[in-house]
């Protein structure tokens, strides 16, 4: 990109942010940097810049960079949430794409900003990580590259069963504001309620059951749990942790956000008095962002549409919500309210309407034989399908349910099934990473073929049982 | 709001963690290299650098759905309707929404594709393996050549300039003006490094590559006994320039033939081991005078010989074995009908430790027979199976 361009450049994005204001969005700021493709495909790959090593992020940019390379891919743009957030733009796409991918990254930071799930995101995250990345380093240096390399894997391995909602705690008594005094001795009678309320506790039989509550969160259970692991282990787990809970709002709202995206860059673009042809140009760009799949779901495709029905349905209601109060011409302040409050589950289980299922010809297929088959198509299971498969982001629900099982510290995990089975080999193969974070005996208990299976790593073998009806009696 | 550019040209990060993920595969290839030796798209591949070998250990295991029973969705054209196929074949990694290299859909048969070279594999197969019994002949035929740097000068290219003694010249300088610390380099100050070509003589080698193509090798004889040579040839020339291979084919009658020919070539016909082997010995005492040459004879065979020459072929390889460093005879057998062959069975009574046998009735078996025939063993005693 020659200096002229890059001033025509500068000039676009500053036109793309008065027009973003002018539809009534309010973005982070946004720090443009112009990057290589090689730049691009990591910061991609690594998800953030910075972040710490691993091969698997290797592997990632390899494969990333080769489909690029050889021209079977391209990432146009590339936001990362923080406050100002930054956008990476590839230095060999034209003015246009350029201008195309800014105006769509001012719908994505005002997403950010807005929906509540992004609401406990950490804003200085590229700070964090790269903190994180420091320590890890350290690590390595202390304990030995591949000492550090076998437990991120093991880690790494099991990133994605946090707990999301961590931070809607029942309130605490401690967080209720005190009350205001009443005897200036107050003080000392709480000293005698607190000793009473000890010995109530001391008193009460002690619940054999460890954790009490199932637990999602493996990875902090870990960390704080976990009998025999060394401080810069369980600082790992943390890093590991802190960066998925920072990923997942985007995993739960891909197709509001990629989809809201949409809407602003199409919005933009058409007010930006373009040329003809680059007009012709944007339009291609845009129906190639927002071409659908027959084997998967596009998110901006899938999200753009919903969003322009809710607007049209909301600007123009029918006889009956009218009569239910809804007032016409209130589409893009109910598109904004939408935005700030659902994720993805929510969006489609409120907005993806019979009418949006048959008119974008969604279904849902499996595998029969060696062949991909259409099994269903009413609307309603179409939905529910579509958000099941969404629900915890695509992976299987697991708990810790017993990390004291059989008396043994043996760790016993629940899977809490919804009708779609595991992958056997694979958890079996995950087994072992989590015996290696936990350092005992370890059990999945799931279900397959209809029935209960025990899947079991005892640190040198798998087994596999199914499980009758009498164990569940015994359990319970 | 800001556009901004900036110089990226020293990060390496991806290609740092590119770099141990290529490590990783080395690692694993290592660990497999038994089924790696006698995969089939590298025996055939016929000239192409890169291969691509299955590696399992290096797949990203997690707690997931299992993909080939997972009820996925898409989008259709406005027609679509219940029983449509969509898609078929997902074996090939073409599976929905999974990219290509990805795990595939069936448990049990997905892998991760490394993409190698064969230069490379060989590499890590011959890692610590050598010609073994290498004697000091009289004649040096084989010749390598080296590098030695010989002189020091003041002019000379750049990439050769003697770092160290330009830093001294440039104190002794300095010094003599009264300031000895290391600035101000001149031209003066400036020295190279200046190399001649030497040449160092090794000890020679000749291997008779002999092969049975007769009627009785079915197409598994053929393609061990193909991937054994495969790998050797491409050892030897790894490992030694100027190694000789001198190829004999033969079934009843024995004739030397191009390499081409020898891994491309089948006939048919009757076996009679004791051609080939009367044919080593007249091109050994043709061409190789063993007090110049180190002799590897290796033969393959499936073992099934006439009746009658047996005896002969015991004969003559004691009269080889006292011109050469070894005698590798390998037979190859599907493990079903492993009963003693006839040839292996004469041959038990070689008790001379020259004699290297094995018996391959597996794919797997090829790498440990290649660790067989080229550990370097001195004087250790080779022990037939």
């Amino acid at each position: 990109m020659i200096d002229k361009e890059m001033e025509q450049l500068e000039h676009n994005i500053g036109r793309a942010w008065d027009l973003a204001l002018k539809m009534g969005l309010d973005p982070f700021p946004v720090e443009f940097e112009v990057v290589p493709a090689s730049i691009m495909y990591e910061f991609g790959s690594y998800g953030l810049p910075g972040r710490f090593s691993h091969w698997t992020r290797g592997k990632a940019y390899y494969r990333m960079k080769m489909s690029y390379d050889f021209g079977l891919s391209k990432i146009y743009e590339l936001v990362i949430n923080t406050n100002p957030s930054y956008a990476f733009l590839l230095e060999n796409n034209s003015v246009l794409e350029n201008t195309f991918v800014a105006a769509h990254v001012f719908g994505h930071t005002d997403f950010f900003k807005h929906n509540a799930y992004f609401a406990h995101t950490a804003r200085n995250m590229i700070d964090r990580v790269s903190a994180s990345a420091d320590r890890i380093r350290q690590y390595e240096f202390e304990h030995g590259r591949l000492e550090v390399e076998r437990f991120l894997d093991a880690v790494l391995a099991i990133e994605e069963h946090v707990d999301y909602y961590t931070h809607i705690k029942p309130k605490d008594e401690a967080d209720q504001p005190a009350k205001p005094a009443e005897t200036e001795y107050d003080d000392i009678w709480k000293l005698d309620r607190e000793y009473r309320q000890q010995q109530a506790m001391a008193r009460r039989p002690a619940s054999r059951k460890f954790p009490k509550e199932p637990v999602k969160d493996f990875l902090l259970f870990f960390a704080e749990h976990a009998p025999n692991l060394e401080p810069w282990q369980r600082d790992i787990l943390l890093i590991v942790r802190e960066e998925m809970l920072y990923f997942v709002p985007q995993m739960q709202t891909k197709i509001m956000n990629e989809g809201h995206a949409s809407i602003a860059h199409s919005r933009i673009m058409r007010e930006m008095d373009l040329s003809g042809e680059d007009f012709v140009n944007f339009a291609t760009l845009h129906t190639g962002v927002l071409s659908p799949s027959r084997t998967s779901l596009n998110p901006y495709y899938l999200g753009y549409t919903i969003w322009q029905d809710i607007e049209k349905r909301w600007d123009n209601p029918t006889e009956e919500e009218r009569r239910m109060g809804r007032q016409p011409g209130q589409g893009w302040a109910k598109v904004l309210e939408v935005r700030e409050t659902e994720n993805d589950v929510s969006f489609l289980r409120n907005y993806l309407t019979e009418d949006l299922v048959k008119e974008l010809d969604l279904y849902l297929y499996r595998k029969e034989g060696d062949e991909w088959v259409i099994v269903e198509k009413d609307w309603r299971k179409v939905r529910d399908g579509i958000v099941a498969s969404m629900t915890n982001f695509g992976y299987p629900y697991l708990v810790i349910d017993d990390a004291d099982y059989r008396r043994n510290s043996e760790l016993y995990i629940k899977h809490l099934f919804e009708g779609q089975e595991m992958d056997l080999n694979y958890a079996e193969k995950t087994l072992a990473y989590v015996y290696q974070i936990w350092g005992r005996p370890v059990h999945l208990e799931t279900v397959f073929d209809e029935r209960r299976v025990l899947l079991s790593f005892d640190g040198e073998k798998n087994t596999r049982q199914v499980l009758d009806d009498d164990d569940e009696e015994e359990d319970n | 709001m800001s556009v901004q550019r900036q110089d990226w040209s020293l990060h390496r990060k991806g290609s740092i963690d590119q770099q141990r993920h290529k490590e990783k595969i080395r690692e694993a290839i290592k660990k497999n290299l038994a089924d790696i030796v006698s995969e089939e798209n590298i025996i055939m591949s016929d000239g192409k650098k890169q291969i691509r070998v299955p590696i399992r250990s290096l797949d990203q295991y997690r707690f997931r759905f299992d993909p080939g029973r997972q009820t996925r969705s898409g989008q259709g054209n406005g027609k679509s309707k219940v029983g449509d196929v969509i898609a078929q074949d997902p074996q090939q990694g073409q599976g929905p929404g999974k990219g290509k290299g990805d795990a595939g859909q069936d448990p049990g048969a997905e892998y991760y594709e490394a993409e190698v070279s064969v230069d490379e594999l060989a590499t890590l197969i011959f890692e610590d393996l050598s010609l073994p019994n290498l004697e000091e002949k009289r004649q040096a035929e084989m010749e390598t050549e080296t590098i030695r740097f010989t002189d020091v000068r003041k002019k000379g290219p750049m990439g050769n300039l003697d770092k160290k003694r330009t830093i001294l010249e440039n104190l002794k300088r300095n010094a003599a003006q009264g300031d000895p610390t290391f600035h101000d380099i001149k031209n003066d100050d400036l020295r190279f490094k200046v190399w001649e070509p030497t040449i160092r003589y090794e000890s020679n080698a000749v291997v008779l590559a002999m092969m049975d193509v007769s009627g009785s090798m079915g197409e598994f004889e053929k393609y061990i006994a193909r991937s054994f040579y495969f790998w050797m040839v491409r050892f030897l020339r790894t490992k030694y320039t100027n190694v000789k291979i001198v190829f004999i084919s033969h079934h009843t009658e024995a004739k030397e033939v191009t390499e081409d020919e020898f891994f491309h070539r089948g006939e048919s016909g009757g076996t009679q081991v004791s051609s080939a082997y009367e044919l080593a010995l007249q091109i050994i005492k043709e061409r190789y005078n063993p007090a110049d040459w180190n002799i590897y004879p290796f033969h393959f065979s499936d073992g099934d010989n006439l009746p009658w020459d047996n005896d002969r072929c015991v004969q003559l390889v004691e009269e080889l074995m006292k011109l050469c460093n070894i005698f590798g005879y390998g037979e190859i057998r599907e493990a079903h009908y492993r009963s003693p062959s006839t040839l292996m069975s004469s041959f038990s009574k070689i008790t001379n430790k020259k004699f290297v046998a094995v018996t391959i009735g597996d794919k797997r078996e090829v790498y440990p027979a290649l660790r067989k025939f080229f550990s370097t063993r001195g004087d250790e005693v080779p022990s037939a199976p």
